[in-house]
């Protein structure tokens, strides 16, 4: 059983983005970029599944620019066998990519589809669901456990005020919580062997997908600024203020 | 132009944050009406009903909607979705499961996590863990929309009467059953409702030390309980306690944050907080750049200090 597992290139979670001047965006010229965090957990639960036995392949795909090839190395330094690059210079929205990964799942027929939750650039939260509704598979979003036991995937999801368990007949896709695993770091010696590792380009019309945006970005402007207020000495001040200058209490 | 709010619930009564959705619901222009789909939920529509604003209530009953699945609850919604213009959920576990799915299913772009309703297509929505914020516009005819409930006042719970029509449901998945649940059962007031918050860190140092630590403070202020991305990841408290980027947004009257450094994905989860209080012995802690009033003291001497006298 194959398993693919989508991978973004994004800021890295350390950088404090700034606000473009003109206000069309957010500067990311000579920013540390990153593997999406919660993709780098969804890359190491293929790989443990790897390793147990469980799947056969691991596949990693990232779609925009040529750059993102570093994202899919590091992929296959933590343990991918291989990856695609669906290569575009084209601003790449959830349903675009969602669509791009359904070409791709017809094309591998995977058994699982792994994705992080969430991408913390544009933190939409969308990918995943997406892709499960194009493909009609079930989804198994949140996860925080991820088990494959015969031929069905028994899945923990995080939910609102605890957590819910959900068994599922394969495929399915699932998209990964922060606390499913810890992935592991990468050594030298993967990251030279990531490199002799197969890496296949295709572009979004190879697979017949339209990406235009369907929102437009009108403008970006920084939040409101919170100003730090003031140090108060003692517990005794702090009730005080608390009462008489803020009233929540 | 019709909007249609997707109740959360929980099969007898509802959620709160359905009701600042069905206010951002509103803003959007138009009737509001409301999608109640549970199983034995009639109470729940029948609560629906009452809020104030709302002009119908759809009620779809079925066993496979007793647990909110999104493979089930996304074809009663797509049966239905010809009707309206907007599709509005709010950004909870549950909203975002089933949003993307139900816009996908459509051909339509998502616009997730709105904080402000600019017109019937644009909207405001933070990015980069709320280091900015991007105003956008949907081209898809059909707006789908999850709304981030603390960019939006609660709708009146009472006061309404919309009428109730009940539809029937369409067949629920094969593909998907439910096995259980663990949700935590306590009286404090659910987080993202909360008018105080009072929230840990891993300074706490174990999870015995959080809750005997933060327990008396919340239990003295009715507060309910949060936590540091890193404390949750240690262990010293549940998932959904989580406040920051990807967890729980909130933003109570109080925010106490004891032993909370200030991560950027966390500030991300409560600066909209009305007054933040910090308690921290590091002075550079960058909680206190956006704490109104900060403590620089030993948590394990201050909190229980707090809880004490208020």
């Amino acid at each position: 059983m194959k398993v693919l597992v989508a991978v973004k290139r994004v800021v890295d979670y350390n950088v404090k983005v700034r606000v473009k001047s003109d206000n069309t965006g957010v500067n990311i010229a000579n920013v540390k970029m990153s593997m999406n965090p919660f993709d780098e957990i969804a890359i190491e639960e293929a790989v443990r599944l790897k390793e147990k036995g469980v799947v056969t392949e691991v596949i990693a795909v990232s779609c925009g620019v040529t750059q993102c090839t570093d994202t899919l190395r590091t992929a296959m330094a933590i343990g991918a066998d291989r990856g695609i690059l669906v290569e575009t210079t084209e601003e790449l929205q959830p349903l675009a990519v969602a669509k791009l990964l359904k070409a791709l799942v017809d094309k591998e027929q995977p058994g699982l589809v792994i994705l992080g939750k969430q991408a913390i650039d544009d933190d939409c939260n969308q990918t995943g669901q997406m892709l499960a509704a194009l493909a009609d598979l079930p989804q198994a979003t949140f996860a925080s456990k991820v088990e494959v036991v015969d031929g069905k995937a028994r899945i923990t999801r995080e939910v609102d005020g605890g957590s819910e368990f959900l068994a599922f007949s394969l495929p399915v896709i699932i998209t990964t919580d922060l606390r499913l695993n810890e992935p592991r770091y990468v050594t030298l010696p993967n990251i030279m062997k990531a490199k002799k590792k197969p890496l296949d380009i295709v572009k979004p019309e190879d697979l017949g997908v339209n990406v235009s945006p369907r929102i437009k970005t009108l403008r970006v402007v920084e939040p409101p600024q919170r100003s730090a207020g003031i140090k108060v000495p003692d517990v005794a001040t702090l009730v005080a203020k608390l009462k008489n200058e803020a009233k929540v209490l | 132009m019709t909007s249609l709010v997707i109740a959360e619930h929980d099969n007898t009564s509802i959620k709160g944050a359905t009701l600042n959705t069905v206010t951002a619901a509103a803003q959007c222009g138009g009737d509001v009406h409301v999608l109640v789909a549970g199983a034995n939920a009639a109470a729940a529509a029948a609560a629906a009903a009452q809020i104030a604003g709302v002009t119908k209530v759809l009620h779809i009953d079925d066993a496979g909607l007793a647990h909110g699945l999104a493979e089930n609850v996304t074809a009663q919604i797509l049966a239905i979705a010809s009707n309206y213009s907007h599709l509005v959920f709010p950004a909870t576990a549950s909203g975002k499961n089933v949003a993307p799915r139900v816009a996908a299913k459509l051909d339509v772009g998502q616009v997730s996590d709105i904080t402000k309703v600019i017109s019937a297509d644009t909207f405001e929505r933070p990015i980069y863990a709320g280091n900015a914020i991007a105003t956008v516009q949907s081209l898809d005819a059909t707006k789908v929309l999850t709304v981030r409930t603390t960019g939006f006042d609660p709708a009146a719970a009472t006061g309404g009467s919309a009428a109730v029509e009940v539809l029937a449901a369409v067949g629920a998945s094969a593909a998907v059953s439910f096995m259980g649940s663990e949700i935590a059962k306590n009286d404090r007031p659910e987080l993202t409702a909360a008018k105080i918050i009072v929230s840990g860190g891993r300074a706490l140092g174990s999870s015995e030390k959080f809750m005997e630590v933060m327990t008396p403070l919340a239990d003295k202020l009715g507060a309910a309980m949060g936590a540091s991305r890193a404390a949750v990841d240690a262990g010293y408290a549940p998932n959904d306690w989580q406040v920051g980027q990807t967890g729980k947004i909130v933003a109570p009257q109080l925010y106490v944050a004891c032993g909370i450094s200030g991560a950027i994905q966390h500030l991300a989860g409560m600066k909209d907080s009305k007054v933040i209080v910090a308690i921290n012995k590091d002075p550079e802690a960058p909680i206190f750049s956006v704490a109104d009033y900060g403590l620089e003291a030993d948590l394990f001497v201050a909190v229980p200090e707090l809880a004490s006298v208020v």
